[in-house]
């Protein structure tokens, strides 16, 4: 690193030589200001999201039941283009996306290396190649949300992915029994009352749509159908009962964590290109310093993969 | 970064890309599989479940650890300045568990209550006539 050959008054595991070390012109750490503050920046990014994903842990372990992520997230833009129509594809979309990330940060890195050699066109090709990736998670991320908002309803107050805890069967529109059984742990989608989706459009049943009590199903004051079903096990078996919306907090942890995420994504993809641009007309090309603002901006990059790693991990895996 | 030759790191780096994206879908495997896509039933199975959430959480936990060191560089940083950034990251760990504890504390406490509301155990049934999302008790919470 360009950085080495300036400090000499600290040796090779970073111990300071006392007598220079309070003249100034020292890199404490062998690491400049700029890098050693990007560090802190993301040091204190990194408690951010433990907290709010800390506070998805909580939630999720207090509640009686959470929705299925792997029900959740098995929508992928060429499923609902009628390629495997109806298909559930779990995780296979959010894999993708978290596929870009990886590449991304792979392209960066070479980026980096590249400004070692102070390779300017390299940096650039390198940078230009991460700003495409970027952007590819970005408009992933785009689609996952308005399908969620549009086609399941979901939003910040109200989560329509419910849980069964018991092992029933589905009633009929019309109040008789169906063969349709569930067991605890499955999960459920509220469909809109009146609205053309999924596969209820093409020959499933007529639901009325406005709100009341009806045979086989209830339709809520949001306009949910609440579909009812027999518990055929345990202390209540026997009972009939509708679907229920499941817990609130999941619509508005899975916007703020995700877009909060998707914001560090976007800011990131802004900082590329500007930095991207001044490599191209060459202001880190005279500073000769190993284009050091390519490997701060990479750093912050990296880190905003990390997130996704955890990310990734708590809403999508467990 | 400055012990290898620029061809060496070129390939370091795609190695790197091979080795997360392996377990990335290995990580994906491990969910599936504990939620039963892979072995229909296996979803029903607590060990299961478990030991695939460990498998998962620390492959996460090394992915984290490998894009640090290569990728970000810290290995080659100074050793103070590492670990200037890692403790105090590291106490996160410890409020990761204190919250699940408080977490579950909660969830206790809310069936508690509502066992004692309810007279007994009834915390998913809505009443008959009350079908709106509302009246649904417990759910309302959060």
């Amino acid at each position: 690193m360009a950085t080495d050959t300036l400090d000499h008054s600290v040796d090779h595991d970073g111990h300071h030589n006392e007598t220079t070390d309070w003249n100034g012109g020292n890199e404490p750490w062998r690491a400049s200001y700029g890098k050693l503050m990007m560090w802190y920046f993301l040091v204190s990014d990194a408690f951010t999201f433990a907290g709010f994903l800390i506070a998805y842990g909580t939630l999720r372990v207090m509640s009686p039941s959470w929705p299925v992520a792997d029900f959740v997230f098995s929508t992928a833009p060429f499923n609902n283009l009628g390629l495997g129509h109806g298909v559930p594809l779990p995780l296979i979309f959010v894999t993708f996306m978290s596929f870009l990330l990886i590449l991304s940060s792979v392209t960066m890195v070479r980026a980096v290396q590249e400004g070692h050699r102070e390779n300017k066109d390299g940096v650039a090709y390198w940078m230009l190649l991460t700003i495409i990736g970027g952007a590819g998670f970005l408009g992933c991320q785009a689609w996952e949300w308005s399908n969620l908002i549009w086609t399941e309803n979901m939003t910040v107050t109200i989560n329509p992915f419910g849980t069964h805890t018991e092992k029933g069967v589905y009633l009929n529109a019309d109040g008789t029994e169906s063969t349709d059984v569930f067991k605890p742990g499955q999960g459920y989608l509220l469909h809109m009352a009146g609205a053309h989706h999924g596969d209820d459009h093409h020959e499933g049943p007529h639901y009325e749509s406005t709100p009341g009590d009806y045979k086989g199903y209830a339709v809520n004051e949001g306009g949910f159908i609440l579909k009812k079903y027999k518990v055929t096990e345990g202390e209540n078996a026997g009972k009939v009962m509708s679907e229920v919306h499941g817990p609130r907090a999941f619509g508005g942890l899975f916007f703020f964590i995700t877009g909060f995420h998707g914001f560090h994504v976007f800011s990131g993809v802004v900082f590329l290109i500007i930095i991207m641009l001044n490599v191209m007309s060459g202001v880190y090309e005279k500073r000769k310093n190993g284009y050091e603002m390519v490997e701060k901006i990479g750093l912050y990059w990296h880190f905003v993969d990390l997130v996704w790693v955890f990310v990734f991990l708590v809403f999508y895996l467990l | 970064m400055s012990s290898h030759s620029y061809e060496e790191s070129i390939k370091l780096v795609y190695k790197g890309m091979w080795f997360l994206a392996a377990v990335t879908l290995i990580e994906v495997f491990f969910s599936l599989l504990g939620k039963g896509h892979i072995v229909a039933g296996w979803e029903d199975n607590y060990i299961v479940g478990y030991s695939t959430a460990f498998i998962i959480a620390v492959l996460s936990i090394y992915k984290a650890y490998f894009i640090i060191y290569e990728f970000m560089h810290m290995r080659y940083e100074a050793k103070g300045m590492a670990m200037s950034v890692l403790l105090p990251t590291g106490l996160l760990i410890w409020a990761v568990i204190a919250f699940f504890q408080e977490g579950n504390s909660w969830k206790e406490r809310n069936d508690k209550i509502d066992n004692m509301n309810n007279g007994k155990f009834e915390q998913m049934a809505p009443k008959k006539e009350s079908f709106n999302a509302k009246d649904t008790k417990v759910m309302d919470k959060f």
